[in-house]
């Protein structure tokens, strides 16, 4: 926990300013009982003469002397110093408000922007290792809840041991011989409190579990809605479901009703301590070792030792998630990202760039792996031409292009462009070169133009429509309202699939690229728009290089180089009709995908074969359009 | 639906603490009344158990009440009698007497700490009670519910009903009843002690009350304002984070991430304002709260003095009555936390009222007259043969009553035959399908299944008869051979196997570490989407069902895999009536009869060779294939 704030700054003078202002705080609150012990035997009891005895103040009282003014004064002399003393730990408690919400919320910010800063240095490696889902908790709720903590720290914790301190303090000065029940009192509930956790703690651990199972079932239930329905199931669901709701009943009545024990049982302690003290104080104030008001004082200072004490058991039960959330942080901030730019970069000889990306014996391996995801990878994809990656799912075909733009680094080998190491280059002046689309059409909240113009505000509308119509995007953009302003949601849930692949497309084109990578990203689209897309592209890739990963054959058709990947090895690079005849993978690929009769070719078929131009397929549902996202 | 569905959880149930609570504004409820109305008679079931919890808290907290005022007794008798000592009168402390007033005080206080457990294990059991109702209702309606309405509602929202809502009513009916009880006991108890002491204090003691409010009105107001912000803040910054942290290739690729870090810094920094500005005015409240406190404290100190010395009260009496001041302000406190609670209790168990009132299945009937005459009682309940006739007489249907979308469609399938549907993505494949299975009934028209109008059969019965693999595959958090096993929760082990053979899932499952009896973890994840599919496929050729229906089930495998699956759903098809939602080219070709869709409507049908020929839509989408790009 502590580790974690030695990446914050700022935060000492105030934490130096809350403690001294919680000393005065105390100081003047534990006064308070001790004015209130004077009012009541000095006031009351001596009517408001200080050096006298009670026996001598009602001897002159029976001679007729007249305290009353003398009384009146005395206590609204000690009440406006009792309510100055008031005043001051208000004064203070605010300013102590002030500067902890101000810190905690100091914190918050700090570890949410070092945090993110991080996050958003990870390269894939990384972002694996935890998962997207983590890194989301660890930024939100974990962040949350050290900051929450951090603040509770700040207003109470700390107070509470001065407070219990100063009243330890207070209580050793009145000599009344009782601290003993102090002893005896916290005694009492630490013992209480540890039988408590002791019984509590485990059947409280299991309550997340039983929320989760009951989260579980209800979502899978509700996800198989039909497939229930169809196998006839509801009662059998019903069964599942309420033996995970009883198992919640269950445990979640345990736990209240424990919790319901707890507070009379606080409350009785409380009241005891009283008690005791009342009894034990008789017996001082009847051998004169004690005034009534000391008494007084003293229950009061034993209340408030007894609070704080209270107030650092529940802490304790808080701090464990606090920590646990710290560390999770604290995870984050130590990492470093394993891809990084080099310091003797050589983005100067990049200047005229051709964009012949080259793999040079390159093998790969996801970090904690047993095997090498690629192996010993070698072909170059030269421009103007289309270089093709094709394989079954799992062989490596997206590892294979997230190599490029570097979201991972390779293991052996190297990737070079225009024969200079990637890894050379800067990740900033790399990826200016790179147009990538995604096998999924990822966008972000703000509108059409926002997407598509995402790589700078440096493309002009013009650019931008341009994109836009290669992409096959214009015609939904043009029927929407606000046509280039109309809104997109966060991950861009108000448009289709196959839109926000067009877009997702169109925000590559825009970027201009040298380099153009596609990961399966014609999948969502229908054929007509596939077809007029690719035509469209055509124009605008003479010069670039552009590397598509596919998995069916009819997309690849008419790609310049075509490679064949299998359990992350090369096993044949060659055009359509060359590895049609020599490489047994692509044949089996195309055998899964094309009926024998199609492979014989009758008279459509041939066509559509012999021609690379032409980018069809054999796949109806493509064939007969449609936006490709899942359907129903 | 095989997408993640991320249970929404409101954000502000992360966090909590002191200061916070019932700092936040809660969201309201439309009908606040009704709803509290419409809970109260949940609890109605329990009233005799409400009734012992009532009088168990006014109870306990009366003796807590009571037990300073008998203190004070002991107090002034000490006092007394130290003062009768001191003066060297006869007498002196009375032992005895205070010995007395102790015991009796202990024994308050432990009937006041028993009475109050008692009610809180009532009521801890009362709501833990209606909280399982809720959840079982809930689940009830769902399995009684239209299809309908799972296609037009978010899963995660139903699911946030069922846990998130029902878990705020449980916690919040147990806390806020027991404190709405006690604070109103307290309330008045404190009250009728501190006039039975000195109406004239009381008198001070009361004008701190409207200061209190106002005060606390002030606090809760304006922190609000900030709360909400904050919130607003909190859940753009969170958004931000999901969009990033799940787009980071995408703002790697694009050089983005210094723009991404200005733009979260400029959340970030608003969040920091709002944070600490509502944490601070909330903050305010106990300082102040405290400083009435001691005002109180200062005021019945001075006028209680006065007071002794005229002998208007006893000295033991300052004590007892600074005890009450200080309870007298608490259960103000507590009343303001709970009409927050309250209102979010009401939102909780709106959202749950509505779901549970929600139109059911059965309610859903817009069948013709015909049928009515026989809905009520003959109802056709055998199993159906191994394959059975499918007939579309005049069917009409529309998802929307304004809109039909399938015109007069009529059909004719054999037993054994096998249908494919086509057409592209929303065009309302699946239509048929939920027809069929009775998941929508026809506007007009009927259905027949062996001869019956599928309207007569059991509905439950009527599904039985079908086999389905869809798309999504699903499948539950447990081992492979009880996944497959739900297709017959009797079968035999050897059973199983012998169906995974079918489904050519055998020798994967085999490779499995456990084989078997591997558990499937959330979402299945640990195995592939293509071996899912295989499992799903084991399942339906389990079930044994004469009507099949295969929607879209290859679509999301690889070619080698999906070659495997069609082997598979071959052997599953044979000798049984099959609908087909089709991807595949070879697998349309062969199938009996081709229902092309387009817009939701048939717009044709036939064998591939007649649709062909007769050169329409099909025609023109099979021929578009082959044109090239140039």
């Amino acid at each position: 926990m502590l580790k974690i704030f030695k990446h914050l700054k700022g935060l000492s003078w105030p934490v130096t300013a809350i403690i001294s202002l919680l000393i005065i705080q105390a100081y003047c609150e534990l006064a308070l009982p001790q004015y209130m012990s004077e009012i009541v035997d000095i006031g009351i009891t001596q009517r408001g003469v200080p050096d006298s005895t009670p026996l001598l103040i009602s001897q002159q009282v029976a001679a007729g002397v007249d305290f009353s003014k003398i009384q009146l004064d005395y206590l609204l002399n000690k009440g406006s110093v009792m309510l100055a003393f008031s005043v001051a730990v208000m004064l203070t408690a605010i300013a102590v408000a002030f500067l902890s919400a101000r810190a905690g919320a100091s914190i918050g910010r700090q570890l949410r922007d070092k945090v993110f800063k991080k996050i958003v240095s990870f390269s894939n490696a990384e972002i694996d290792r935890f998962s997207t889902a983590s890194l989301i908790t660890r930024s939100t709720n974990d962040i949350q809840q050290v900051q929450m903590t951090a603040i509770i720290c700040l207003q109470m914790v700390f107070k509470a041991p001065i407070i219990g301190f100063g009243g330890v303090i207070k209580v050793a000065a009145t000599q009344t011989g009782m601290g003993w029940i102090i002893g005896v009192a916290l005694g009492t509930i630490l013992m209480i409190v540890i039988i408590l956790m002791l019984v509590a703690m485990p059947v409280f651990k299991k309550m997340p579990v039983l929320m989760d199972r009951l989260n579980l079932v209800s979502r899978e239930i509700l996800t198989g809605t039909n497939v229930i329905r169809a196998f006839g199931r509801e009662k059998y669901e019903e069964k599942r479901f309420d033996t995970a709701s009883i198992d919640l009943k269950n445990n979640q009545l345990f736990v209240s009703r424990v919790m319901a024990l707890m507070m009379p049982l606080m409350m009785f302690i409380m009241n005891g301590i009283t008690l005791a003290i009342v009894w034990f104080g008789t017996r001082g104030v009847d051998y004169g070792d004690l005034m009534v008001g000391d008494m007084m004082a003293f229950i009061t200072y034993t209340m408030l030792i007894v609070m704080s004490f209270l107030m650092l058991t529940m802490i304790s039960v808080m701090l464990p998630r606090a920590i646990v959330s710290a560390k999770r942080i604290e995870e984050i901030l130590k990492t470093e990202a394993t891809i990084y730019d080099e310091k003797n970069s050589h983005d100067e000889k990049l200047d005229k760039v051709e964009g012949i990306i080259s793999f040079e014996d390159v093998s790969f391996r996801y970090p904690g792996a047993d095997e090498d995801a690629l192996e010993n990878l070698q072909f170059a994809a030269r421009p103007g031409e289309t270089t093709a990656i094709i394989g079954s799912t799992g062989c490596g075909k997206s590892t294979l292009l997230n190599l490029i733009p570097r979201f991972y680094d390779v293991s052996a080998g190297r990737i070079t462009l225009d024969g200079i190491d990637i890894r050379d280059i800067t990740q900033a002046k790399l990826r200016s070169l790179i147009g990538y689309v995604p096998q999924k059409g990822v966008l972000f909240s703000g509108d059409i133009a926002s997407n598509i113009k995402f790589a700078g505000n440096w493309i002009s509308d013009g650019q931008m429509r341009n994109a836009a119509e290669i992409a096959q995007a214009n015609e939904f953009i043009n029927e929407k309202e606000n046509h280039y302003e109309a809104e997109i949601s966060q991950g861009g849930t108000n448009i289709s699939g196959g839109q926000r692949q067009r877009l997702s497309i169109a925000r590559a084109i825009a970027k201009q690229p040298k380099i153009f990578l596609f990961d399966d990203s014609f999948s969502a689209l229908d054929y007509k728009t596939d077809i007029a897309l690719r035509k469209a592209l055509k124009q605008k890739t003479k010069d670039t290089t552009t590397i598509i990963v596919a998995q069916r054959i009819n997309t690849i058709l008419h790609a310049n180089k075509i490679v064949v990947l299998d359990e992350g090895k090369i096993v044949g690079i060659g055009t359509h009709e060359e590895l049609l005849k020599n490489c047994e993978a692509y044949q089996e690929i195309a055998n899964s995908q094309f009926s024998e009769q199609e492979l014989r070719g009758d008279k459509v078929e041939r066509k559509a074969l012999s021609t690379p131009e032409c980018s069809s397929g054999f796949e109806f549902e493509s064939a007969i359009g449609g936006d490709g996202c899942k359907n129903e | 639906m095989s997408e993640k569905i991320k249970t929404s959880s409101r954000p502000h149930r992360a966090m909590g603490g002191p200061g916070r609570h019932g700092m936040l504004p809660a969201e309201k409820a439309k009908d606040f009344k009704g709803t509290i109305k419409k809970l109260f008679a949940y609890l109605g079931n329990y009233k005799y158990a409400m009734l012992v919890v009532a009088i168990f808290a006014v109870g306990g907290t009366v003796f807590n009440i009571y037990g300073p005022k008998v203190l004070s007794r002991a107090i002034t008798e000490l006092f007394n009698g130290y003062m009768a000592k001191i003066m060297g009168n006869t007498g002196g402390i009375n032992y005895s007497f205070i010995a007395n007033t102790l015991l009796f005080l202990l024994f308050l206080y432990v009937l006041s700490a028993i009475l109050n457990f008692v009610q809180g294990w009532i009521m801890a059991g009362i709501s833990q009670k209606i909280s399982y109702r809720f959840r079982r209702e809930l689940l009830e309606k769902i399995n009684r519910m239209p299809m309908k309405y799972f296609e037009t509602n978010a899963v995660g929202d139903i699911l946030s009903r069922i846990t998130n809502d029902v878990d705020t009513i449980g916690q919040n009916l147990n806390q806020s009843i027991m404190i709405l009880v006690t604070s109103v006991a307290t309330i008045i108890g404190v009250l009728i002690m501190m006039l039975s002491i000195s109406p004239l204090m009381t008198l001070i003691a009361i004008v701190i009350l409207p200061v209190t409010g106002i005060l606390l009105g002030f606090v809760v107001k304006h922190s609000q304002k900030y709360f909400t912000d904050y919130q607003k803040y909190l859940g753009k910054l969170n958004g931000q984070i999901e969009e990033v942290y799940s787009g980071h290739n995408i703002i790697k690729a694009f050089n983005r991430e210094a723009d991404t870090v200005s733009e979260f810094a400029e959340t970030n920094d608003k969040l920091y304002e709002m944070g600490w500005k509502s944490q601070f005015i909330s903050g305010l409240m106990m300082p102040v709260m405290f400083f009435i406190g001691n005002l109180g404290y200062v005021a019945v100190a001075v006028i209680g003095s006065i007071l002794t010395i005229n002998g208007a009260i006893q000295i033991g009496d300052i004590q007892a009555f600074i005890q009450y001041v200080r309870n007298f302000t608490q259960p103000i406190q507590q009343i303001a936390q709970i009409s927050n609670m309250l209102q979010s209790t009401a939102a909780a168990a709106e959202r749950v009222f509505e779901f549970l009132a929600e139109e059911e299945e059965g309610l859903l009937f817009t069948a013709n007259a015909e049928s009515q005459c026989f809905r009520n009682g003959d109802v056709y309940k055998s199993q159906l043969d191994t394959a059975s006739q499918v007939v579309f007489e005049n069917v009409h249907f529309g998802y929307d009553s304004e809109k039909t979308i399938i015109n007069d469609f009529s059909c004719d399938v054999s037993s054994g035959q096998m249908v494919a549907i086509v057409g592209p993505t929303g065009a309302g494949k699946t239509t048929m399908v939920k027809l069929l299975m009775r998941f929508y009934d026809v506007e007009s028209g009927r259905i027949l299944v062996d001869g019956r109008d599928i309207r007569d059969y059991d509905r439950s019965d009527l599904r039985r008869n079908f086999g389905m693999v869809l798309q999504d595959t699903w499948l539950f958090k447990g081992t492979i051979m009880e996944n497959i096993r739900y297709g017959k929760l009797e079968a035999t082990d050897e059973e199983v196997t012998a169906a995974a053979k079918a489904a050519y899932a055998h020798r994967f499952i085999k490779t499995l570490p456990e084989g078997y009896q591997m558990e499937l973890n959330e979402d299945a994840s640990n195995v592939s989407q293509g071996q899912k599919q295989l499992l799903t496929i084991a399942r339906a050729i389990l079930a044994d069902n004469p009507i099949l229906i295969l929607d879209e089930a290859t679509s999301s495998v690889d070619t080698r895999t999906e070659a495997r699956i069609q082997k598979a759903m071959a052997n599953l098809m044979a000798g049984r009536t099959s609908f087909v939602i089709a991807h595949r080219l070879s697998t349309i070709r062969y199938a009996d009869m081709i229902l092309v869709m387009r817009d939701g409507d048939i717009v044709e049908q036939g064998n591939h060779v007649e649709l062909l020929s007769a050169g329409g839509f099909y025609a023109e989408l099979y021929q578009s294939q082959f044109e090239q790009t140039g």
